[in-house]
């Protein structure tokens, strides 16, 4: 291979045509990445960790830095700057570190480890996440992050996790995701939960040293900017109400992903994009905001009470077959009562090579189709159609055990997958040994977050982001169990060899709170507080959650069209004008109050959808998450346009009113030739 | 709290067995009572071995007792408000009664020591003195109300060891597997059964008549 | 299903609270209890009543966010968190009293909002293994027994929710923190720091007001991950051993 040593394959710019999103935005300079390394791909982080500054352990003490989140990747970040000495000021909003939403994790962390001796390795990793991220995502970045994989289990393992381990000791793995190798370390189907306590009790362990300090019920609502440099945060003690500024040399934003823009998702209740939002309207760009990821195996909503969707572990795509009738009128019939004549197992019949194990996205859009047409089952609930009439609508599809119960007995399903049964179980009251389960699709990651360069600074100086809160390593779509293997590199590996370098030239002139900038973050963040308890509506900060998350699932969700974008628009800016009206939230601005933190959030929900419409709108092509109708092949499969965007989209905020700015940045592949995928 | 307790638990099943003597007669008795005080004679005073056993017993006591008292004003500080509904699922009843069956047996044998050994009072006013340890036994039990004392005092020491046996083999860390844990209930009920079904058989069998001077 | 509720309401930590009563109508069966409550607050939102506070986050059983005594059980009649107990659990007309966690070393924010900042605590004494990143050596370079790592897998499920405290009538945390000791214990790497450990949580475990333990065995009935009554035993054992060592 050529290409390896980094300089034979090279890809054209792309030179975009289209302009779907025109009047909604404005055309920004292009954007490269500053600190890009170059070099053959395999030496450039050995490279850059040397080329980096380093800091005097002695003048440590003296810099301090915010990390806002606690998950894998704030919490792992938080532990290794600790213990380098720095002082660190840790924040999350729940009332312990160790609940950030990186402990649901379920499947694995992937390393490129070949325990196995199946033929992985770190190139081999690097290229399966930039393919399975449809060459959206920058190959330095990747493959650095598949060159630190391997020290995360050494890492972990030094630290107690858990992870399953072979009769002789040694750690086992599965494969996991589709890849045709062994690569996934996994803890029974808790393994984000095991990382997490491991990155904790690191953590943790600084708290006692005195180097962290924890605060937690801590909501950061603005970044603070001094001289455009990152210098702190301005945050509300949730329990006590009380704005605090916390100031700093840096800043680390890990605040996790935003995929409650949908209300309805496997996110946590609090998961929110205000930390990553404040910081994009002082400047940060948001690139690619558009790309989520939908994740086809969840429960489905059973009414609209319902507050959040529970993901189940992809693995049950491995035995259980999906299927809804052939005819609309067998939907509400007893499953096992309908012949199998009548059934319509439509992923083997449309992919008959890959069959039930068809990409996440395939098979989501699919199991929507299905259900579009009226062949869902399950209760039916309600919904506004593209039309603005309330209808009812089965949303699920069967995914059925019935063949493996026969082919494997029961007990040996039990075996595998009794702790999903039994969940599913508990959450629908129905037997899965007996009925068919039911399963749909769910918002489940966003591969979109804050721009961020090789060292993971942001354009705004000072301001590092980590996890899934930046645009990250995956492009267009994740591969299952990356996510919590680049939260923790970015934490445990990454960060602490970059930050240094930004660090080198601190401690930073000495600011305190009277400092006027950073007075007037505090009066913004006061202002805005006041503003929601004195709107005094009629509507709670979870009914506009609702009804935004309505829009986004329908038109900027696992299809997307010009048309119902731009109508998704016109409903966000709506809804965003009554929201700032009739909003009523109760109680006082100075005790624990969950329906003010609920408005910051929903404010701010609000404002990103807008933002990802509009992305959707611009990019014309389907890649990974993002479909586009108007970009498929004859058959119906995603189309990438490479020719036109083969570009990360950063977007600068216009302003109050004003249009975002759109920098492009192109992506260019030296080490790796761009492919379309196929899977039929 | 576990050393202490198995202290007493030694002691009981000796107690026990002599008391058990009754039932070979008067004199079997009466000598194993002597035997006691003079037990190791002449390497140790009259009542060596006894005032051994004694010094031992008010040890363990004064450790129990004061780890009680500090177990117990620990768990009350550590909730001062108190539920409004509080259901007990796994819990058993003797489990949450240590406290006030250890008081009762504390009551109980400082009556008992009265009765038997500091006092030496004889209640039955038939009674032929207090001279003869087996006389004094039977002659008390004879009477309902003595009996029903001691029944009840042990049925407490039953409920106690129920729970204390399970509770020490815990504390000791003898119990690190569902098996163990299990055999560790066991010996909760045998124990308490043993025990204090061993000693109730004395005022049982004197109120039945089984034993009569 | 229509249902009565008597809810603890108390503003801060020093106000005093009370029960009160309130009436919630059309609760689905499907509903989770969180969501039923959800409900509620939405009503008293429209009444212009000040909804009631309670904790969650992940609503799907593994944070530990979520917790409170629902008819005097820790997290409810199944054997699971507050957020995955579903309203069939309930019948029509039922009243059912939710209480927040009674522990004076967790003590109550608002409502059913409990303060579980001891536990962090507790692991800040001791509860981890000291390894600086970096200096880790290959991971399959020390084996560990697969039946000791199941064991320390098994009782690493403990999710820090408290419902172990909130259970035992002499409100001790004996079984989170023998949860931990035994999962670090049973590790390899879990070795070199094993007395200390013990030591340090055990004596920060005491020093926040947690009851001492005289194995009642509520807390593991009550325990959303079944963490089993042996780990009190291995803290028990541990702890002696770390005295016969001199600590
Ligand atoms: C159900 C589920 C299953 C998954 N399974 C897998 C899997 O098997 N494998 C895999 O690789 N990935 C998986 N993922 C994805 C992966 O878990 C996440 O992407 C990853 O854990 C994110 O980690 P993080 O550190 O970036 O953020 P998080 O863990 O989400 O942490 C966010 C932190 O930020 C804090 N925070 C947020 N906002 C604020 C604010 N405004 N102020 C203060 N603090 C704030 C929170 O308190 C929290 O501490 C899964 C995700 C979900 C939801
Ligand atoms: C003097 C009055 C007594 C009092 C106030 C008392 C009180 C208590 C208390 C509060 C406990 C702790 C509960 C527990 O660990 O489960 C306990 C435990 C125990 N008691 Fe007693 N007790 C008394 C007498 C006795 C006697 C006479 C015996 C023996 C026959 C005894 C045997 C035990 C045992 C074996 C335990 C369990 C120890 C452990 O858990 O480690 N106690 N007692
Ligand atoms: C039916 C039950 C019991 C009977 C018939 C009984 C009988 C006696 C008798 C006859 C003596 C006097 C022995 C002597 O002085 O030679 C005695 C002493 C004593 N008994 Fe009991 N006993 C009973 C239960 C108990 C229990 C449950 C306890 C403990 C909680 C106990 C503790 C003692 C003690 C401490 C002494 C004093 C021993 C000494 O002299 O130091 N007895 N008992
Ligand atoms: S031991 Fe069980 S009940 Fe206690 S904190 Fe852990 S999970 Fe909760
Ligand atoms: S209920 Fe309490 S007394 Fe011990 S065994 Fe459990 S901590
Ligand atoms: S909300 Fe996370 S465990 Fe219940």
């Amino acid at each position: 291979m050529a290409f390896l040593d980094g300089t034979t394959q090279v890809t054209k710019p792309p030179v975009q045509v289209s302009d779907d999103a025109r009047g909604y935005y404005t055309l920004g300079e292009p954007l490269v990445d500053p600190v890009a390394p170059t070099g053959p791909i395999k030496d450039r982080w050995t490279n850059r960790k040397f080329e980096n500054r380093l800091v005097n352990p002695a003048n440590r003490r003296k810099m301090s830095i915010i990390i806002v989140g606690t998950g894998l990747a704030g919490g792992a970040a938080a532990a290794t700057l600790g213990e380098a000495g720095y002082h660190v000021k840790s924040f999350c909003y729940q009332d312990s570190p160790r609940r950030a939403h990186s402990i649901a994790a379920q499947g694995g962390i992937n390393a490129a480890k070949n325990y196995k001796e199946d033929g992985d390795s770190t190139h081999r990793l690097f290229y399966d996440t930039v393919k399975g991220g449809d060459y959206r995502a920058r190959e330095s970045n990747v493959y650095r992050l598949a060159e630190v994989s391997a020290n995360i289990i050494d890492q972990c393992v030094a630290q107690g996790v858990p992870f399953a381990r072979e009769y002789g000791g040694l750690l086992d793995n599965r494969s996991f995701g589709g890849v045709q190798v062994s690569r996934t370390f996994y803890a029974r189907g808790q393994t984000g939960q095991q990382l997490l306590i491991g990155a904790y009790q690191a953590m943790e362990r600084q708290v006692a040293a005195g180097t962290v300090e924890q605060f937690t019920r801590h909501e950061m609502l603005e970044l603070v900017l001094v001289d455009g440099k990152a210098r702190g945060i301005v945050a509300r003690d949730l329990v006590t109400g009380k704005v605090e500024t916390h100031l700093a040399d840096a800043v680390v934003l890990a605040s996790g992903g935003y995929g409650n823009v949908f209300f309805l998702s496997t996110n946590a209740m609090g998961s929110n994009v205000t930390a990553t939002w404040r910081a994009h309207r002082k400047g940060a760009y948001m690139a690619n905001p558009c790309y989520t990821q939908i994740h086809p195996t969840c429960i489905p909503v059973s009414g609209d009470h319902q507050s959040k969707l529970t993901l189940m572990s992809e693995s049950l795509r491995n035995d259980g077959r999906i299927w809804v009738p052939k005819k609309v009128e067998d939907c509400d019939k007893d499953p096992r009562d309908i012949p199998e004549e009548d059934r319509d197992y439509y992923l083997e019949r449309i992919y008959p090579a890959f069959g039930n194990l068809v990409p996440r996205d395939i098979a989501s859009r699919a199991a929507k189709y299905m259900c579009d047409e009226g062949r869902g089952v399950g209760p039916a609930v309600k919904e506004v159609d593209k039309d603005g009439n309330e209808v009812m609508v089965r949303r699920g599809v069967y995914l059925d055990f019935a063949d493996a119960i026969g082919r494997l007995g029961e007990d040996a399903v039990r075996e595998k997958y009794d702790n999903l049964f039994d969940m599913y179980e508990r959450i629908t009251g129905e037997n899965p040994y007996q009925v068919p389960m039911r399963i749909y699709p769910a918002v489940h990651y966003v591969m979109g977050g804050l721009w961020v360069d090789y060292h993971l600074q942001s354009n705004i100086p000072g301001l590092f982001v980590a996890g899934e809160a930046n645009f990250s390593d995956h492009g267009a779509n994740r591969l299952g169990a990356s996510a919590l293997m680049q939260g923790l590199a970015d934490g445990y590996f990454v960060l602490p060899n970059t930050i240094r370098d930004y660090l080198a030239d601190a401690p930073f002139e000495k600011i305190d709170d009277s400092h006027p900038e950073v007075q007037a973050a505090r009066q913004d963040v006061e202002g805005r507080i006041a503003k929601f308890l004195s709107i005094n509506g009629t509507r709670s900060a979870d009914s506009y959650h609702k009804a935004l998350g309505n829009i986004m699932w329908e038109y900027c969700g696992m299809e997307r069209t010009e048309a119902g974008l731009r109508k998704a628009i016109d409903m966000i800016r709506e809804l965003k004008a009554d929201f700032w009206t009739n909003l009523k939230v109760l109680g006082t601005a100075d005790s624990l109050n969950q329906s003010l933190e609920k408005a910051g959030r929903v404010a701010d929900f609000i404002e990103l959808g807008e933002l990802m419409c509009i992305d959707a709108l611009n990019r014309r092509e389907s890649c990974g998450g993002h479909f586009r109708a108007e970009s498929q092949t004859e058959d119906g499969e995603a189309l990438r346009q490479d020719e036109e965007f083969a570009y990360v989209a950063a977007w600068e905020w216009g302003g109050e009113g004003g249009q975002p700015v759109l920098h492009k940045e192109d992506l260019i592949y030296t080490a790796i030739e761009m492919k379309q995928r196929s899977y039929k | 709290m576990a050393v202490s307790g198995l202290v007493f638990l030694g002691y009981l099943v000796l107690h026990m067995y002599g008391n058990l003597k009754v039932f070979a007669g008067h004199d079997s008795f009466n000598e194993y009572a002597h035997h006691l005080r003079v037990f190791g004679e002449p390497m140790l005073p009259e009542n060596g071995l006894l005032w051994i056993v004694r010094v031992l017993l008010i040890v363990a006591l004064v450790t129990h007792v004061y780890a009680a008292v500090v177990l117990t004003a620990r768990a009350r500080n550590a909730r001062t408000s108190k539920y409004v509904v509080k259901k007990n699922l796994a819990s058993s009843l003797s489990s949450r009664t240590m406290r006030w069956g250890g008081l009762t047996i504390l009551v109980f044998a400082i009556w008992h020591l009265l009765h038997f050994t500091v006092g030496k009072v004889n209640p039955n006013p038939d009674g032929t003195g207090t001279a003869d340890p087996y006389n004094l036994l039977v002659e008390s039990f004879e009477l309902w109300w003595m009996s029903i004392i001691y029944l009840l005092a042990m049925f407490a020491l039953g409920m106690h060891l129920h729970h204390g046996t399970w509770s020490a083999m815990q504390t000791l860390g003898l119990t690190g597997t569902a098996r163990a844990r299990a055999r560790a209930k066991t010996a909760g009920w045998v124990v308490a059964i043993v025990i204090a079904g061993g000693f109730a058989l004395v005022p049982l069998s004197v109120l039945t008549g089984i034993v009569s001077k | 299903m229509n249902l009565t509720l008597k809810i603890w309401r108390q503003p801060d930590t020093s106000a005093p609270g009370a029960m009160h009563t309130y009436q919630v109508e059309g609760i689905s069966p499907d509903m989770s209890f969180l969501e039923m409550l959800d409900t509620l607050n939405e009503q008293l939102n429209e009444k212009g009543e000040e909804p009631v506070a309670f904790d969650s986050d992940c609503r799907e059983g593994i944070c530990g966010m979520c917790g409170m005594m629902i008819n005097g059980q820790a997290h409810g009649p199944e054997v699971t968190t507050t957020c995955q107990l579903h309203m069939r659990s309930f019948k029509d007309g039922d009243t059912i009293t939710v209480e927040p966690w009674r522990a004076d070393a967790f003590p109550v924010v608002k409502d059913l909002v409990v303060d579980r900042g001891a536990f962090d605590r507790i692991i800040q004494s001791g509860g981890f293994i000291s390894a600086n990143t970096g200096s880790a050596p290959e991971a399959n370079s020390v084996p560990a027994p697969r039946d000791k790592a199941m064991r320390a897998f098994n009782v690493a499920t403990c999710i820090g929710c408290g419902a172990c405290v909130a259970a035992c009538p002499n409100g001790s945390a004996s079984l989170f923190v023998g949860a931990k000791i035994t999962h670090l214990g049973e590790l390899p790497q879990g070795q070199p720091e094993r007395d200390s450990r013990v030591v340090g949580m055990v004596g920060q475990h005491d020093h926040e007001g947690f009851g001492g333990c005289t194995n009642i065995g509520e807390c593991t009935a009550a325990c959303p991950k079944e963490i089993p009554l042996d780990v009190i035993s291995q803290l028990n054992k541990d702890l002696r051993t770390a005295m016969k060592h001199g600590h």
